[in-house]
């Protein structure tokens, strides 16, 4: 039995994986921030309780007469959720385009506040049990560690919806639309394209992934309403060691650093809490356009 | 011979067209009208209103008031994505290359408003470099191949009148004859062109007819051929 650095490596696989899995929720998320920030230029401090909506509307689903199982709230959970977000971005958001960022980190974040409210006020804030579903229940054992199934699909699962992401964004016409109203929305418009209705989908599916990670989520977390504040300051850091509006950014700042805090646990626990937010620093002072962004 | 046999059919008339930025009133009352298959020029000093003039017409100005109509419709009151989707296109003076698009994809984005528009193949056989380069990114390209770009990108779409707004810009002699050229051919091939210049030597080689704009306002019209007698009037619109 090999050891590194006196560390067994049950311990360094166990917290690699643990790593892995924050990885791919700081990912999905960073990456449905990077979507929004880049078109409507706008920080959607909504995200983290819109992750936790995703959530909640699995555990409604799963609860309700209608008894809607996990696979269901993959796909119904982001349509319902993107739905609202939809809904915030035509009443609210568009008001406050034209105005400073200011505003729109007041808005969101004072919407954020009152939907965790509204949640905490009828659910309280301890979680909600939500099971794993029994096609994903177990695990293999791969010799050096033990490896639940469950979070081998969010894994695999994050990291198909992040490639594909990128994929229709940096490969597909409808990207190239999206790309070309993120840096002059006046001519894409003016060539005949109807921008602000591409600005209302793009938020909706911005909020959709949100929502997704947040069922994805609800079987290893519990579902409460504070899941989100907690996960989402640490994704805004990710989001701008990677680069604000930065695509393939916000994918690869969020597993890297979900793997770097894991490693962290292991072998200098104390700083695990803020490893992060060094990076975050650190990288700004060097790079303050982020490691994957363009100066605007 | 009658001179309404000679006029070509109305394609755009504007019609005491006023445009704001902001507080400042930039358009006071422009009037003037393009043919079918005509090539005019608006002329003019700097800040006399001409990129306004296309801005205003296109619908991307902070306000406007009077009237703007193409084939019959009136435009005053429709976002400029309803205005391009009935025929009108737009190559801006700064051109408006998007740097996150590579060349094939600037060439694609704008959508196709109307049938008839010209092929890819079409499109390269009149700009060959834009074949060569197509993998590169827009704003790599020479001065001369980004207005080609954006020149080429509108002429996939199928609209009818091209507002070219000074695609001759800060290029060398040689590019701007190729654009002279361009222009000609897009105009044997029944294009409707309304064209910004300062430089009204290249303008009279591709154009019909030119306005002359001053303060918002068009205050003279020449025809092309009426251009040698009329040098001295020019200059002293121009100061040049």
């Amino acid at each position: 039995m090999f050891e590194l650095l006196g560390i067994p490596p049950q311990a360094l696989f166990g917290q690699l994986l643990i790593g892995l899995i924050n990885g791919a929720f700081y990912a999905m998320l960073s990456l449905g921030l990077a979507v929004i920030f880049g078109l409507l230029n706008i920080i959607n401090f909504t995200h983290g309780a819109q992750y936790m909506m995703g959530a909640f509307v699995a555990w409604f689903l799963l609860n309700s007469a209608l008894g809607l199982n996990y696979w269901w709230a993959l796909l119904i959970a982001p349509i319902v959720v993107g739905i609202t977000g939809i809904v915030i971005e035509r009443l609210l958001l568009k008001r406050i385009y034209k105005l400073d960022h200011l505003y729109g980190l007041l808005l969101t974040f004072g919407l954020a506040l009152v939907i965790e409210g509204l949640f905490r006020n009828y659910y309280g804030s301890t979680g909600l049990p939500y099971s794993i579903p029994p096609q994903l229940a177990g695990g293999h054992n791969l010799g050096f560690m033990f490896l639940p199934n469950y979070r081998a699909w969010v894994i695999v699962f994050s990291l198909a919806v992040c490639l594909g992401t990128w994929f229709v964004i940096e490969r597909t016409s409808l990207g190239a639309t999206l790309r070309a109203a993120t840096e002059n929305p006046t001519l894409v418009q003016a060539f005949g394209i109807n921008v602000p209705r591409l600005i209302t989908v793009t938020y909706g599916f911005g909020v959709g992934l949100a929502a997704l990670a947040g069922v994805l989520a609800a079987p290893i977390y519990q579902v409460s309403p504070l899941m989100g504040s907690q996960i989402i300051i640490v994704v805004f850091a990710v989001v701008v060691i990677g680069g604000m509006g930065s695509i393939m950014g916000a994918i690869v700042s969020g597993f890297g650093l979900g793997v770097i805090e894991g490693l962290t646990k292991v072998f200098y626990p104390e700083a695990s809490n803020t490893v992060i937010f060094v990076i975050m620093a650190i990288v700004l002072l060097v790079r303050p356009a982020g490691l994957f962004g363009r100066a605007r | 011979m009658p001179e309404a046999a000679v006029m070509a059919k109305e394609l755009l008339k504007v019609r005491d067209l006023h445009a704001w930025y902001g507080e400042s009133h930039i358009l006071h009352g422009m009037s003037f009208d393009v043919g079918e298959g005509e090539v005019v020029t608006l002329l003019g000093r700097n800040g006399a209103g001409k990129t306004t003039t296309m801005k205003a017409i296109m619908g991307i100005v902070g306000q406007r008031k009077g009237s703007v109509v193409f084939e019959g419709t009136e435009t005053i009151g429709l976002g400029s994505n309803r205005i391009a989707r009935l025929g009108i296109a737009y190559c801006p003076e700064e051109r408006g290359i998007f740097a996150s698009l590579d060349v094939e994809e600037n060439l694609m984005l704008p959508p196709a408003v109307r049938p008839g528009g010209m092929s890819i193949e079409e499109i390269h056989a009149i700009f060959p470099n834009l074949k060569e380069r197509r993998r590169s990114q827009g704003t790599k390209l020479s001065g001369g191949e980004q207005q080609m770009l954006a020149i080429g990108r509108i002429l996939r779409t199928g609209a009818r009148l091209l507002l070219l707004d000074e695609p001759t810009e800060g290029l060398a002699p040689v590019i701007v004859q190729q654009i002279g050229n361009v222009i000609r051919t897009l105009k044997t091939k029944g294009f409707t062109i309304l064209l910004v210049e300062q430089n009204f030597r290249f303008a009279a080689t591709v154009a019909d007819r030119h306005y002359v704009v001053e303060h918002g306002r068009v205050i003279d019209h020449i025809r092309n051929e009426d251009i040698p007698a009329n040098m001295d009037r020019l200059h002293e619109y121009l100061g040049v």
